[in-house]
């Protein structure tokens, strides 16, 4: 009996996964023509909330307001238009095969499930890839201005871990602009009253009643007060937690309290421990670092990554020989070379530092160098390319990557896990669902470039729309509790009890030291390499720093106005519970796959080891009613359409 | 290679909340790596602050990459500080020197009233997009990408004025508190596209209108533009006006034969 068939045995509550009967490529239309539809008419008796607003908040706010549904989408910025969407640099994948180079929807699918190590769900991400054509003629005519070629059809570029060119952008500011389209049609519906807008505003609790989700409790961060909005269905759309590092390439605000809240009240959390490191990052300069930057992966395609042979090297870049370099992924994955995927390279980039041969005042990072591009191709043309990376570089280091080579490093970029949600994307609370980043559904153990943006959208526009429909069908003219219910009155109770214990603690450090220091321990033992040592450390450390942000935080000002001090606090505090359980998900699971490293299980070369015998299953993780005692169910995973392989990148 | 700036004199502007009268507060930075941010200063000044039991600054921030435009402030009277086509989240202390005083203010813009500190309410960039800063398209319909070519000119003019962030330097920097330059970046995003000219005349015409509810006017003094830190040109006031123009006093009709 393999460990996964264990572990499903031992379920405390069957996890449907809802997948329709059929051939992968005949399910989503299948389950299209099968489902229940809410008549327009009838559209307008349901109310459906919807928080966060970036990808895919604001298309399926945008959407579920067009069809008819009242909407009420709640954003914790100041405006719909800032979430962290925004900051997506490379582009969006869409299996249009307008180069006619071989792409297909199969190949997108393929390619995704490969990129995520076998550990995604199949039928999720072929219906993934399958919408994506429409996402990219959706945006094209709500004007979103993708790069052209000079016919003026749309132009593609490639992306690591494909072989086609698939990848439609803008600039190197693709997140900018597609957010700013599903910004655009949000607002027209907040003009034509179809949508209600609640900015800075940010939940703090799901509200379940008879077994179903209910509501929102939620905080107004200009006046503190904490009030209830009742719904007949939720969505979370509220992105990643990657935040849990401290420093990462998410923005300041992001956090996991939406997804976590929703997981203290029966939401099962699925492979928290799949994180993604991104490899080209600019390096931590000092102590006082508040967040990392991200620099485009388009960069390998021209760049070299080197270190010195020899770590006590200190000379300048230049002034090193060819011969006492070390070109590590051009000698290590020559196939690939300096384009080998995000996991590969991060983990590489790694060992040459922790072996000593890091470069930079504080020799924490690597040369990603252009030199050879330059003379190769002239300045101008690389500065045509990755001008404006270049200028960004400089401005955050000071150095002139004309010049002297960029130094990088990797960093905390996207988290694959998330809430658990079944085909429908609706958790385990009926009437929950969860979308984008915030859900564990299509990018498996590790995430391809460009699939970020492809499945908020997919998500927002193409399928919930389709699949709340089908929820709500059934609950026409049923009565449904509203905020005066007793278990709302309870749960803004709970919070405001919460938020007034952050400032009467009275300690003396502020929220941001235990962030920092959190930080430091997941990414030592829950970071790019783990070890069962390492993260049975952390299960030791971070109760025992948990205990200290609750006797010694330092929160000043009140809860009756703007007090950003208090937010953080809270996010900190979700923060530190979900981090146990990362590191609990990562100690149980005895293999290594993408963005999951176990050093224990690597191949002779150091590569990951799967083991699909025991561990092609899903982690779906139950709330046991204290962050260190989590309960484990399984969803098997089943391929049919395609053959568990070991990935290759040499 | 980094080093150490000593003595910087912050005086920065405390406001309890809207209706309270602000004022200038001084701290002293005695050191701070000319390697971090503008913000992360003011991160390592709150901490402190915290941990003597005083109120952190409150100020907007998010991405801390330039994109996002949460960030604001007016640094030594300047939008986004010194340095141009840079936001405030991506200046570093580099540009400046030890023994310098910084003033940081909000944005002062009657449209942008104080929350708090140097935090605004910039919610009237809002509702000029929801007047008509979108091309009507639901979800559902869309005909195939390539079926709408766009020249590649056009496209790439689209693309410099969509990329605004919202960030309302143009506004602060404004002796009139005039959106023009945010307002006519939209316009000229979506006015320039096909996929824009159904809607072209009743989109300038409703966003120029609900600019004018909210902001100032607009004097041609161009501040706007040299504060703007993605360096949108002010043509895109001048295409705004032309359009607006046209759809006042055109016939529909006629301009849509055109």
């Amino acid at each position: 009996m393999s460990l996964t068939e264990e572990l499903l045995a031992q379920n405390t509550l069957s996890l449907d996964s809802k997948i329709p009967a059929g051939s992968v490529e005949t399910k989503w239309d299948a389950y299209k023509s099968d489902m229940r539809l809410v008549n327009p008419n009838n559209k307008r008796k349901f109310k459906v909330i919807v928080v966060g607003t970036g990808l895919a908040g604001a298309s399926a706010a945008a959407t579920l307001a067009e069809l008819g549904y009242q909407v009420d989408a709640f954003t914790f910025h100041d405006s719909a238009r800032r979430a962290h969407s925004i900051a997506a640099q490379g582009g969006i994948n869409a299996a249009k095969n307008y180069k006619g180079d071989g792409d297909s929807v199969h190949r997108l699918f393929y390619d995704t499930i490969k990129g995520g190590d076998f550990r995604s769900r199949e039928a999720n991400v072929y219906r993934l890839a399958q919408v994506s054509v429409n996402i990219i003629d959706q945006m094209v005519s709500q004007g979103v201005p993708f790069a052209r070629e000079y016919g003026g059809l749309l132009d593609n570029r490639s992306f690591g871990g494909a072989q086609v060119s698939r990848t439609f952008y803008a600039r190197g500011q693709t997140g900018q602009q597609l957010l700013l389209g599903a910004y655009q049609q949000f607002s027209r519906q907040v003009g034509l009253g179809g949508i209600r807008l609640f900015n800075r505003t940010e939940l703090v609790d799901v509200v379940v009643v008879d077994g179903r989700a209910a509501g929102i409790v939620v905080r107004d961060l200009m006046t503190g007060e904490i009030s209830s909005h009742s719904a007949h269905a939720v969505v979370l759309a509220t992105g990643g937690y990657g935040n849990v590092f401290f420093l990462s390439t998410n923005a300041m605000a992001s956090n996991v309290t939406a997804a976590w809240r929703a997981h203290r009240r029966g939401a099962f959390f699925a492979n928290p421990c799949y994180t993604q490191i991104h490899p080209t990052c600019i390096p931590q300069s000092d102590e006082s670092q508040s967040k990392l930057t991200l620099m485009s992966e388009s960069l390998r395609n021209d760049g070299r990554v080197w270190v010195p042979v020899n770590p006590d090297d200190n000379r300048p870049a230049d002034q090193i020989p060819e011969g006492e370099r070390d070109y590590y992924l051009e000698r290590l994955y020559p196939s690939f070379g300096n384009l080998a995927p995000r996991d590969i390279s991060s983990r590489a980039a790694k060992r040459a530092v922790d072996r000593g041969q890091g470069v930079g005042p504080k020799k924490n990072g690597v040369y990603l160098d252009f030199s050879d591009a330059i003379s190769r191709l002239g300045r101008d043309v690389v500065e045509e390319r990755y001008g404006n990376l270049f200028e960004m570089y400089e401005r955050i280091s000071g150095e002139n990557p004309y010049d002297v080579p960029m130094r990088i490093y990797p960093a905390t970029h996207y988290t694959m896990g998330g809430l658990w949600v079944d085909y429908e994307l609706q958790t385990t609370i009926p009437g929950l669902y969860a979308a984008g980043e915030a859900n564990f559904s299509d990018h498996g153990a590790n995430r391809l470039g460009a699939s970020a943006l492809m499945q908020g959208l997919a998500d927002g526009y193409f399928v919930l729309p389709y699949t709340i429909g089908n929820g709500l069908a059934p609950l026409l003219n049923k009565p449904m509790p509203g905020t005066d219910h007793p278990a709302f009155k309870a749960a803004e109770q709970e919070a405001r009890e919460r938020f007034q214990g952050y400032l009467d603690s009275r300690g003396t450090k502020p929220p941001d030291h235990f962030h920092r220091e959190l930080g430091k321990i997941i990414w030592e033992y829950c970071g790019m390499e783990r070890t069962q040592q390492g993260l049975e450390k952390a299960l030791s450390e971070i109760p025992a720093l948990y205990a200290e942000f609750k006797t010694d935080l330092r929160v000043t000002g009140d809860s009756s106005s703007l007090n950003q001090t208090l937010e953080k606090a809270g996010r900190i505090d979700d923060f530190f519970q979900l981090g146990m359980l990362m590191c609990r998900d990562a100690l149980d699971r005895n293999e290594s796959c993408g963005g999951h490293f176990r050093s224990e299980y690597q191949t002779d070369d150091g590569e990951a080891e799967r083991d699909d015998e025991n561990f092609a299953h899903v982690s779906a993780w139950q709330w046991g009613g204290d962050p260190m005692k989590p309960v484990l169910n399984v969803e098997p995973l089943e391929f049919e359409a395609v053959h568990l392989a070991t990935r290759s990148y040499k | 290679m980094s080093n150490v700036l000593t003595n910087i004199t912050l005086r920065i502007w405390r406001q309890a909340g809207p209706a309270v009268a602000g004022r200038f507060e001084t701290h002293v930075v005695d050191e701070i790596t000319d390697e971090a941010s503008f913000l992360e200063m003011l991160d390592i000044l709150n901490d402190r602050l915290v941990t003597e039991g005083k109120e952190a600054v409150v100020f907007d921030h998010d991405c801390r990459e330039g994109i996002c435009g949460t960030c604001s402030l007016m640094i030594d009277g300047q939008a986004h500080g010194p340095q141009r086509g840079t936001t405030t989240c991506q200046l570093h202390m580099r540009r400046f020197k030890s023994g310098d005083t910084i003033t940081i203010e909000p944005w002062r813009a009657s449209a942008f009233p104080i929350i708090k500190d140097l935090m605004v309410d910039r919610s009237a960039f809002d509702r000029v997009i929801e007047s008509g800063g979108f091309i009507t398209a639901e979800t559902g319909g869309a005909p195939d990408a390539n079926l709408i070519p766009v020249p590649k000119p056009v496209s790439d003019a689209a693309m410099d004025s969509a990329a605004c962030i919202g960030c309302g330097a143009c506004v602060a920097a404004c002796p009139n508190g005039a959106a023009n330059l945010f307002t006519g970046a939209k316009i000229a995003h979506l006015n320039r596209l096909p996929q824009g000219q159904a809607e072209r005349w009743g989109r300038v015409e409703s966003m120029v209108e609900t600019m004018d509810e909210h902001f100032g006017s607009c004097t041609n003094h161009g501040e706007c533009e040299a504060a703007c830190p993605k360096e949108i040109s002010i043509d895109v006031i001048a295409l705004m006006n032309k359009d607006y123009r046209k759809a006042k006093f055109a016939s529909r009709k006629d301009l849509a034969r055109q």
